[in-house]
């Protein structure tokens, strides 16, 4: 098996209100695409990250329908436009269920 | 010199007409426009497995010029489909970055929908190649 | 003979060469593309060099006689020898070897004596590597001579393939910049190198953003350097070049290793660049190619040249310029004391095996064309013997010295065609299909009408397989007729066949040193002969 996902992100600390900030995430994670097939023919099945979603103070900012098209350990960067101070929240959902999560707080002065 | 093999076995790629299919799905049938939504790719994918694509569609991101989504498919891999970014009004802007894999040398499109239903496509070749030369 | 040899160098002066009526108030000197080539050398310009789409015809895609032509040179003249392959034997042996860092250093240092402070000397890579004693010092004997010469910045492309950890370590002590505006970390895609400096002189602000080779990564082995990306990144560009205007400057300049139609390219898409110093192709035009109002500025490769270029620089704009490809003839030039010390204390601990005599030649040895090179095809027929193979493939580098008729091959002369830190010659079998694929890989790298999919190299070689190629054709059907020399017979698709080869950018390839193959069949062969390659046919076209 392979080891639990692991969430990295880079997102300021800081902002001035009305600021665009760029946010940048990672988590490792195979992409199993489903379209390989083992030494001995048979296909492995598909295991792959398929969303990805970001809130502000429980507001939606960003999300991504993903396909088995994206490359292993998953990045993605977009943009988050703050006007007060407040948590990100980023989850990732796994085919298998499993959701994996990360916060992060911003000041905003 | 050695032939990368980018995407492991190879099944039955999707070509170009499942690919229109599939972009006309999202948009409702409607024919995307050029203009206003800039897709950018390199020119030669260094790594087939990890091809960073970026998105960027000119828009104000308020609830009067919004960009609800923008699909993100290939016409070369098995299946065309690669990602749908969701954007918001607290996006902003409708800009976005991920990694991609591309099995064999094709083209990368976006296709962006406006809140008030148009449509927008750009597109991009982005060339695999086994590589090892040099001046 | 020798008598004439004397009266053509007597009709060539130090003076004569170095003369330049000084314009403005800034001077760039810059110098591309050495590949580590301490000592002066034989290098013979290609005879072959296709353009293709747009630029098909334009310099640099002009060659010999045509060259003389269009620039007005008359045959066997120094100018002939030092920009063409007419009649390079001859012309050889009148004006003999080409360039030497000693030399260079002469001509950096007179005009710094004459300009002082206002003098700006870029590398533009390919500085690093391409020697026996750059590979043995993982690249410090370039690093020290050149530091000697105190440049300004420089950018690079061979220059990665020693490794991150080398690279790292060896920018990390340089007294000057190395300059990379497309290079960027793999995981956060954030700047990995400083992209533009702002150098002062003359009172002006000038900007050199560097642009590495943007294919390092798909030329070279990309395991060697996993945390950095590159690209051509256009955009990028355009950006620190709008940056630098904003910060102040008064011209811009990029110090770039794209290669010359890339650059061509770039230079009519980004707006605001003043002057493009070209590397990678290893062109030497002998004035600037002029695109919008950028100039675009081609010096040549392995030490042969060094462009000085006289800017006027007032008002926040170009007004005017002077230019000239400064050739470096080795006998005509004096070498610098200094240098010349440095030199023959970084080759003293391995003169002996530089000077190793493992045959001799009865052709004319070169690698520059786009198709064929002699040494190339000793290569190839090297690995079809020693590693017994049906066909073999020796990459399209456009590096590697030249050696005449009757001279002795010696050890540094094989390392100048082959030195590198990936050099296992493989053995393994592959398709017919495969090789077809390999082959129009390389030439749609090569031949592609866009520049910005062309990555700069010659097509790759080929040993016991012939082809025909028709270079303006589309990917996939460029190539025809491959043919398998030792039979006759047509190569089939599905038919295994045995391939020996070097350079892989796969990690862990097997196989002796390529090095060491060549050294074999030397040993076996201690005279060679090369005869001009006949087995790949350029299907008619328009040039
Ligand atoms: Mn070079
Ligand atoms: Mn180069």
């Amino acid at each position: 098996m392979a080891a639990t996902p692991k969430p990295r992100i880079k997102v300021p600390k800081e902002a001035k209100a009305g600021e665009v900030i760029s946010l940048k995430t990672l988590i490792s994670h195979e992409m199993e695409s489903g379209q390989r097939k083992d030494k001995d023919g048979n296909v492995i099945p598909r295991k792959i990250i398929n969303k990805f979603a970001c809130e502000f103070n429980g507001a939606p900012v960003f999300s991504c329908d993903i396909d088995p098209a994206i490359s292993a350990n998953p990045y993605f960067e977009f943009t988050a436009k703050v006007s007060e101070s407040g948590t990100f929240k980023f989850t990732w959902t796994d085919d298998d269920g499993s959701v994996y999560t990360d916060e992060h707080e911003i000041t905003v002065n | 010199f050695a032939l990368m093999s980018v995407a492991g076995t190879r099944i039955a790629l999707a070509d170009v007409e499942a690919t229109d299919k599939f972009i006309m799905e999202f948009t409702g049938g409607k024919k995307p426009e050029t203009g206003k939504i800039t897709l950018t790719a390199p020119e030669i994918a260094e790594n087939g497995n990890t091809v960073p694509v970026s998105v960027e569609v000119e828009s104000a991101m308020t609830d009067g010029d919004l960009v609800e989504s923008v699909l993100l498919v290939a016409d070369g891999n098995p299946n065309p489909d690669v990602a749908t970014f969701h954007f918001t009004a607290m996006s902003g802007t409708a800009a976005a970055t991920t990694r991609m894999r591309l099995a064999k040398t094709q083209n990368v499109i976006a296709v962006a929908k406006m809140a008030d239903g148009s449509v927008f496509m750009d597109k991009k070749e982005v060339k695999v190649t086994i590589g090892g030369c040099g001046g | 003979g020798r008598w004439s040899r004397v009266a053509a160098q007597q009709s060539l002066s130090e003076q004569d060469l170095l003369a330049f009526e000084p314009l403005g108030n800034v001077t760039i000197l810059h110098l591309t593309d050495i590949h580590a080539q301490l000592m002066p050398v034989y290098f013979r310009e290609p005879s072959v060099n296709l353009g293709v789409g747009g630029v098909a015809g334009l310099p640099p895609h002009v060659s010999g006689a045509d060259f003389l032509n269009l620039y007005g040179i008359e045959p066997g003249t120094p100018e002939a020898y030092a920009f063409t392959s007419e009649d390079f034997l001859s012309l050889a042996r009148t004006y003999g070897k080409m360039g030497g860092l000693d030399r260079i250093a002469t001509i950096v240092k007179q005009v710094r004596a004459e300009r002082g402070e206002d003098v700006l000397l870029l590398d533009g890579g390919d500085t690093w590597q391409g020697s026996y004693t750059s590979l043995q010092t993982k690249g410090q004997d370039m690093v020290d001579a050149m530091n000697s010469l105190s440049p300004d910045a420089m950018t690079g492309h061979w220059e990665f393939t020693y490794g991150t950890e080398r690279v790292q370590e060896i920018i990390d002590g340089l007294p000057f910049p190395f300059l990379g505006s497309n290079i960027f970390d793999a995981e956060w895609d954030e700047p990995a190198f400083e992209a533009y400096k702002m150098f002062e002189k003359g009172g002006a602000k000038i900007a050199v953003i560097g642009q590495a080779f943007p294919y390092t990564p798909i030329a070279n082995p990309r395991w060697m350097f996993p945390n950095w990306s590159f690209g051509i990144r256009e955009e990028e560009v355009a950006k620190n070049v709008a940056a630098a205007r904003e910060e102040g400057a008064d011209i811009v300049v990029l110090l770039s290793h794209n290669g010359f139609d890339v650059d061509r390219a770039l230079a009519a898409r980004v707006e605001g660049i003043d002057v493009i110093l070209t590397g990678h192709t290893h062109d030497a035009i002998p004035e600037p190619v002029i695109v919008g109002k950028t100039l675009l500025i081609a010096s040549g490769s392995h030490g042969k040249f060094v462009t000085r270029l006289d800017l006027d620089v007032q008002d926040g704009a170009l007004k005017g310029y002077r230019h000239k490809l400064i050739p470096v003839f080795s006998d005509v030039i004096k070498p610098d004391a200094d240098m010349a010390k440095l030199i023959a204390d970084i080759r003293a601990p391995y003169e002996a095996e530089l000077s190793r005599e493992l045959a001799t030649t009865e052709s004319l040895l070169y690698r520059r064309g786009n198709f064929n090179g002699t040494f190339d095809d000793l290569i190839c027929q090297a690995l079809l013997d020693v590693r017994e193979a049906d066909i073999s493939l020796s990459p399209g580098f456009r590096w590697g010295t030249s050696v005449l008729p009757g001279q002795k091959i010696t050890v540094e002369d094989v390392h100048n065609a082959c030195s590198m830190t990936y050099p296992s010659a493989y053995r393994n079998t592959m398709t017919g299909q495969t090789l077809k694929d390999v082959l129009e890989d390389v030439a749609d790298n090569l031949f592609n009408k866009d520049p910005y999919y062309q990555q700069g190299g010659d097509m790759v070689r080929v040993g016991g397989m012939g082809y025909a190629i028709n270079p303006e054709g589309e990917m996939g059907s460029r190539i025809s007729a491959m043919t398998l020399l030792k039979t006759g017979e047509p190569i089939e698709a599905s038919k295994e066949y045995t391939v020996a080869g070097w350079a892989s950018i796969n990690e862990a390839t097997e196989g002796p040193a390529i090095w060491d193959v060549v050294e074999e069949f030397l040993a076996r062969n201690p005279v060679v002969t090369v005869e001009e390659n006949q087995s790949v046919k350029v299907e008619s076209r328009k040039i």
